[in-house]
């Protein structure tokens, strides 16, 4: 083969041996616990036996597993490359140790390397109140503040919670995504393992962010974290997650279950860069529930990934309730990005606005698939979306597909959708001024992704504009 | 003005713009120190000449030379000519969503220099330079000529302009869309520029800029051609009198 040849091979290879050096790498490990590829009722009962689980949480991943076998892969988003995932090639469970760390030191050097080259620890001393790290599926060091810990912050990792804080986990497991909600949520709730138990008791503002990072290590790894967050009333919480995986030939599969709870006035921010190599698919259930005069927002970037199929939802329950979510996705060569947002406005006074950013390069494809639903008693609601979609190159994709449903006419909805390229005339302006065309499309692009990386902690629009960089270089679109 | 080597000419360039020449063989030189300035009626192929020079990919140049110092313009792109010394000031600057007008203009002058300016000192010319185009600080942080006014844009191209410190600036248009104050504001801007070291070229349909700028030599554009030149009193005739009565002039020795 030619491929040496072809620029788009060669630009593809140059992407990935930084990915490689930065992120691609994997560690050879002699897991704790490596179980069979697949699942079936006999891998749901090894998991539930080695996490020494009540029953009543056996008794609903045995439920969730039925629920997942019996539903069909969706028939909507991208069907083709969803036909080419086998679930029966996937790893479902790996313990990589026996027993969580609570001091860098306590974890195995191989697995601390990784983490170290990936910044964690070092992120964790500078600017973070709490640090939960994932590796294939188990949380394998987790960390908090002592000062989050006297004002009575809980943060655990979901299968401690699940212990230590039964009632709670059992009071709001599954209640905000039913197992029966998508295919994927009921293959989660059968399999998890890892995630995140964020609890903030009434009026305690937590102003150093949380974050949890999760790590996919092994080849055809199936990783399935369960995070649940509840902030009551009053209070405050930024919650970060970042991922990586190495890069592999044969595909991984990352289905996540995230829910929300925004008890009364209290305000939650979930920020997630997610930055998986191109053979993960990314098929995650996001979902919030946010209570009277509660405000919950979605920062959600999406840079990696082969498929991203991923649309955050807030329900508006209480009156006065606010939504913000802020989408945005990148498309590069082989990429296909369906990201999204849903807001169901079910209380009056209640508002949301919904910004995407899509970037789609080379063959990429972005697309935006949303959803605003207007109950009849949300009364003097107000909603906004606006679609941005930037193109590089003439292959590059994107497609949008809103959907409004409005039962009042006591509302004010606008929609706004834009395609744009990157202009000749921008490019002469930047230019003329004397940067190389390379320098003028990434500031251009940067400045596209303005409004999304200003939301984000410093540290992370570096490496957001570093990563788009990465992403650009060399291309003369 | 000692010095009488020009500094930057250009020899019957022809432009063409979707094929249709619109340009037809003009040449000039700019010696160091020197204003020049280029008027003409609409459409007369000013601002097509302006964009080719500076390299605009929609202008080109099918015939003809252009030189800055010892560079051969022609052969260097937009970005190249910029880091030779050509500057262009645009008639309609173009909206850059996202980015600061402050980070736009240390990107360009990290551009120039091949390193990043010490910011202090950056900070510190770019505020004066601000300051003296009565441009508020303000501004420095809001997305580069994003919902600017006309005079703000080109209140911005001047301090464009004065931070990279071009040897040969082409200013298309500059004085369109000022009020008096502004047109004012600019013209200092440019006066304070210009050096002995440096060259001007003014592209402009009205005089009135000439008030303010001082150009030492006039050339009428009409047609994409250069029908006359002059000195500073060929513009007040301009002014006066239109472009009707060169047209007619050029009739009659057509049919001479």
């Amino acid at each position: 083969m030619a491929d040496s040849t072809n620029p788009q091979n060669e630009k593809l290879s140059s992407l990935n041996t930084d990915y490689a050096a930065k992120y691609g790498f994997h560690d050879p490990v002699d897991y704790f616990h490596k179980g069979a590829k697949g699942i079936n009722h006999g891998v749901v009962e090894m998991i539930s036996r080695m996490k020494k689980e009540p029953k009543w949480m056996a008794e609903r991943r045995h439920e969730a597993l039925d629920i997942f076998l019996s539903k069909p892969m969706p028939l909507w988003g991208n069907t083709k490359l969803l036909s080419e995932i086998d679930l029966t090639d996937i790893y479902y469970f790996m313990k990589p140790v026996e027993e969580q760390s609570k001091s860098w030191d306590d974890v195995p050097d191989y697995i601390k390397r990784t983490f170290d080259r990936l910044g964690i620890p070092e992120a964790e001393r500078r600017f973070l109140g709490g640090v939960s790290a994932q590796y294939e599926s188990e949380v394998v060091y987790h960390s908090m503040r002592e000062e989050l810990k006297k004002q009575g912050v809980i943060f655990l990792d979901m299968d401690s919670a699940l212990r230590e804080q039964e009632e709670t986990v059992r009071h709001y497991f599954g209640t905000i995504i039913p197992s029966t909600d998508n295919k994927f949520a009921a293959l989660n709730t059968a399999a998890w393992s890892g995630g995140s138990f964020i609890y903030i008791p009434p009026g305690l503002n937590v102003k150093i962010p949380l974050q949890a990072y999760f790590r996919i290590n092994a080849e055809n790894m199936g990783q399935f974290e369960r995070t649940l967050i509840i902030a009551d009333k009053g209070s405050r919480i930024h919650y970060i997650e970042g991922c990586t995986a190495p890069i592999y030939s044969t595909d991984s599969l990352h289905a996540a279950v995230v829910e929300v709870i925004a008890l009364e006035g209290s305000y939650i921010r979930y920020t997630t860069i997610q930055n998986w190599s191109r053979n993960v698919f990314n098929l995650v259930t996001k979902r919030a529930s946010a209570y009277r005069n509660a405000t919950v927002e979605w920062i959600d970037g999406n840079i990696g990934s082969r498929l991203s199929m991923k649309y955050p939802c807030i329900q508006l329950l209480g009156e006065g309730a606010k939504a913000e979510v802020l989408s945005v996705a990148l498309a590069g060569a082989g990429q296909h990005q369906d990201a999204g947002a849903k807001v169901i406005h079910a209380a009056p006074n209640t508002s949301s606005r919904i910004t995407s950013k899509s970037i789609s390069k080379d063959d990429g494809r972005a697309s935006y698939r949303g959803l605003v639903k207007i109950h009849k008693n949300a009364v003097n609601s107000k909603a906004s979306v606006q679609c941005d979609a930037l193109l590089i190159g003439e292959q590059a994709r994107s497609d949008t597909y809103p959907t409004m449903e409005i039962d009042n006419d006591q509302v004010r909805v606008e929609h706004e959708a834009r395609v744009s390229k990157v202009a000749e005339e921008q490019l002469f302006y930047l230019t003329s001024r004397g940067l190389s065309e390379d320098e003028a499309r990434l500031l251009i692009i940067n400045g596209f992704m303005e409004p999304f990386t200003k939301e984000l902690p410093m540290e992370y629009a570096v490496e957001l504009n570093r990563l788009i960089e990465l992403e650009m270089e060399g291309n003369v679109g | 003005m000692a010095d009488r080597k020009p500094l930057f000419g250009f020899r019957d360039i022809h432009v063409e713009v979707e094929g249709k020449e619109v340009v037809n063989g003009v040449s000039l030189e700019i010696c160091p120190g020197e204003i020049h300035a280029i008027m003409g009626p609409n459409g007369s192929g000013k601002s097509s000449l302006s964009n080719a020079l500076m390299g605009h990919p929609g202008y080109a140049i099918a015939k003809g030379e252009a030189y800055l110092d010892e560079h051969n313009l022609l052969k260097l792109s937009a970005d190249e000519r910029s880091r030779a010394g050509l500057f262009l000031a645009f008639q309609y600057p173009l909206a850059i969503p996202g980015v600061t007008v402050a980070n736009f203009m240390r990107t360009a002058v990290k551009s120039h220099r091949g390193k990043d300016a010490d910011m202090s000192d950056f900070r510190k010319s770019f505020f004066k330079e601000m300051e003296d185009l009565s441009i508020d600080r303000s501004f420095a942080t809001r997305y580069l000529n994003e919902g600017f006014s006309g005079g703000e844009k080109k209140r911005v191209e001047i301090l464009q302009m004065a931070m990279l410190n071009p040897k040969i600036a082409l200013l298309d248009e500059t004085d369109s869309g000022l009020d008096i104050d502004a047109l004012k504001t600019v013209s200092d801007g440019i006066n304070r520029f210009h050096s002995d070291n440096n060259g001007i070229l003014l592209v402009t349909h009205y005089q009135r800029l000439l008030n303010y700028v001082r150009p030492h030599h006039v050339h009428v554009m009409m047609h994409g051609r250069f029908v006359k030149a002059g000195g500073p009193d060929l513009a007040l005739q301009l002014e006066e009198k239109g472009y009707d009565w060169i047209e007619q002039e050029m009739r009659e020795e057509a049919e001479a």
